[in-house]
């Protein structure tokens, strides 16, 4: 099939959601856990196709959203020390800490650069070696290897100007510790398409067993979130929980156990902030010791302030999905992706941004 | 000379003089431009229309194009649009110290072609060179006038409901034949720039209707900003189909993989028409019969409700809204 065309065929799409229609009795509350997942649904559509027993609720999973404050602050105090460049990806720059933002730092005379990869970052260090080049290290279990390769790469070839401010995260914990806090009831879960290619499907398991919650990991495209949704109301219909892949193409029981490898050869586990959601122990990762001397929290002194929430922004509760943007004061009168309070409406896969992009409020 | 551009090149001096003569007037030779005189005094009657805009793409050349086929084109465009028949420009480059003289050249070969192709002459221009690191390689300013027949009243805030949106072919061309190849992105496709003068095109529209209401070439912003530019300014709604929308495989799986939307991504050589829909089918006959309107397609409607809005009916039913473009489209991170 071709990526984008064949996947958003819309007979096969009717085909699906017919399916849905007719299978669905019970009341569902199915959680994507991805932001890219919630943006697919948003921008094609999707929930206005779906029957009323279904309700969607729009999970963490966006690596931007669930920075906390504290650690933007650490990036944008690092950015403004003399002599360092601050890598990062794009979607970082406008993300709004307790006082500025990267943009704001950058503006004002910081060095922040964007990068498309952890490779640019090496080329950037290697061709300014009077500077010291720190990689802003955010992200999942997808981004992580390659931030691992680049310290990898970076000791082979003796740089000694590179350093990583890891703020990574993995997944599984943060989903755990939504479930147990009780706050949301969930019938079903979209597992992270991305995410599971590197963790593989079975790291979704214990969801399945341990708290009677049917899993089905995605795709990105309509056709795949069709035939999730698809396949979480049969199990549902039949009483059934079970971690199954609507995303072959992409995806396995074990992972890429290389990526892995090469994480966790690099970083080890540890507790993690996650906005909204508080700290979560083993949901982090950082450099382990034999390679301490990339971590950029270790490297500089840095005093990154206090850190202050912004008022009024209820991003920590839409990320635990208590509640939607659409229960936000601030959303689409003050809040808006040109002029963001909180990382939801920052980030191209944050809940808010995509609500206010996608959602045909007056069309319903 | 010097195979580089220096600084003394836009002193106003011999060496500037010597590159006005050698280098820039020998392709764009015409009457009007040869005679040197401070301003181009050229014959005029009509309604005037009178448009200027500034070229900084990077890099200066992408596949299909390069920034002086864009400055004439995207000038000539801006005249179409308003029904307009593009007759003069001027040309005016700013120069970063130490560029190749034959990169100069070979935009002046491409400015030459396009404004050719156009059927409009450069009647007048001007070069300055800044220290290296006060411009970027090659900036480009063009003006344009043309001429705006009798009974044509084309404007941004003439849309009426009921009016059909035609679009002249796929959308995003331009955009990511220009990402492809800037540092840090590059990836390899034979996608080209759809950078073309519209003029023709236009002229045979408005000779199959006159009714045509609104229109605009969707450059930055892409298709989406320009539509809501029309739906606010004409206090009209406008609907789409996501599946009338032409788009390229290639500028689809591109998008996808950095996180954009087609929607949002620059055109150079497309128009997008809103026009009495009696007329649509015998202009959008017209438009698929010239060479930059065989992919031309009736996308959408303007409708009553929801003014100032663009939504979007979605490939698979469900509906949209679509809005302007909030900054600049970033690469995704996951």
């Amino acid at each position: 099939m071709r990526l984008a065309d064949d996947f958003r065929n819309s007979d096969l799409a009717k085909g699906l959601i017919d399916g849905i229609h007719r299978n669905s009795t019970k009341k569902a509350r199915l959680m994507e856990f991805c932001g890219g997942h919630t943006v697919a649904i948003m921008k094609h559509g999707i929930r206005q196709l779906l029957p009323s027993t279904i309700e969607m609720l729009s999970g963490p999973g966006c690596p931007v959203c669930v920075t906390d404050n504290s650690d933007l602050d650490k990036a944008i105090a690092l950015a403004r020390l003399p002599g360092v460049i601050l890598t990062t990806f794009g979607d970082m720059l406008k993300v709004p800490g307790s006082r500025s933002s990267l943009q704001e730092a950058r503006a004002e005379g910081a060095d922040v650069r964007i990068v498309y990869s952890t490779l640019d970052a090496l080329q950037i260090a290697r061709q300014n070696p009077s500077r010291k080049v720190v990689f802003l290290g955010v992200g999942f279990e997808t981004t992580a290897p390659t931030v691992a390769a680049s310290v990898l790469q970076a000791e082979k070839e003796g740089i000694g100007n590179y350093y990583v401010l890891s703020m990574h995260k993995v997944c599984p914990p943060a989903i755990k510790a939504i479930l147990d806090s009780g706050e949301v009831k969930l019938s079903g879960l979209i597992c992270p398409g991305h995410v599971s290619a590197v963790v593989g499907s079975a790291a979704w398991d214990f969801i399945a067993r341990d708290y009677g919650i049917p899993c089905v990991v995605s795709g990105f495209e309509p056709l795949d979130i069709l035939q999730t949704v698809h396949m979480l109301v049969s199990q549902l219909e039949k009483g059934e929980s079970r971690v199954e892949i609507a995303y072959r193409r992409g995806v396995t029981a074990e992972g890429n156990r290389r990526a892995l490898e090469t994480m966790y050869q690099v970083f080890e586990l540890c507790p993690a902030r996650w906005r909204g959601v508080g700290t979560v122990g083993g949901s982090g990762l950082r450099l382990r010791k034999a390679y301490r001397r990339f971590d950029a929290e270790a490297a500089f002194e840095f005093d990154p302030g206090p850190t202050v929430e912004p008022k009024g922004c209820i991003c920590g509760e839409v990320l635990r999905a208590v509640k939607t943007p659409r229960d936000c004061g601030l959303f689409r009168t003050v809040c808006t992706p040109a002029n963001p309070v909180g990382p939801c409406m920052v980030s191209s896969e944050g809940s808010c941004a995509a609500y206010y992009l996608y959602e045909a409020t007056d069309e319903r | 000379m010097s195979d580089r551009i220096l600084l003394a090149h836009g002193s106003g001096g011999r060496l500037a003089h010597e590159l006005i003569e050698k280098v820039l007037l020998k392709p764009l030779s015409n009457p009007l431009l040869d005679r040197l005189d401070d301003s181009a005094v050229v014959p005029f009657s009509g309604r005037l229309a009178f448009t200027t805009d500034s070229y900084v793409v990077n890099p200066i050349f992408f596949p299909g194009g390069d920034i002086g086929k864009l400055a004439v084109c995207g000038t000539v465009n801006d005249l179409s649009m308003m029904g307009a028949t593009p007759l003069y420009l001027s040309l005016a480059f700013i120069i970063e110290e130490g560029l190749p003289l034959d990169e100069l050249e070979r935009v002046l070969v491409s400015v030459q072609a396009a404004a050719r192709e156009a059927q409009v002459q450069i009647v007048t221009g001007d070069t300055k060179v800044v220290n290296k690191g006060s411009a970027d390689r090659l900036f480009v300013n063009t003006a344009g006038v043309g001429v705006v027949p009798e009974g044509i009243d084309i404007s941004g805030s003439s849309a009426k409901p009921g009016d059909k949106v035609i679009l002249s072919g796929t959308i995003g061309d331009h955009g990511i034949a220009v990402l492809s190849q800037r540092e840090g992105i590059g990836f390899s496709t034979r996608l080209e720039s759809d950078c073309a003068p519209l003029n023709g095109l236009v002229a045979e529209m408005l000779a199959a209707s006159k009714r045509i209401h609104a229109m605009r070439d969707p450059t930055r912003g892409g298709l989406a900003t320009t539509l809501n530019e029309i739906a606010s300014q004409s206090k009209v709604g406008i609907r789409i189909e996501e599946e009338k929308v032409p788009v390229r495989e290639e500028v689809r799986g591109a998008c996808e993989m950095l996180g954009i939307d087609p929607l949002y991504v620059a055109n150079e050589g497309k128009l997008v028409a809103l026009v009495h829909s009696e007329d649509a089918n015998a202009i959008l006959e017209t438009m698929r019969h010239h060479r930059y309107g065989k992919n031309a397609a009736i996308i959408g409607e303007v409708r009553p409700d929801h003014p100032g809005r663009v939504v979007m009916k979605t490939t698979l039913g469900a509906s949209r809204i679509v809005d302007m473009l909030v900054g600049d489209p970033l690469p995704r991170i996951c």
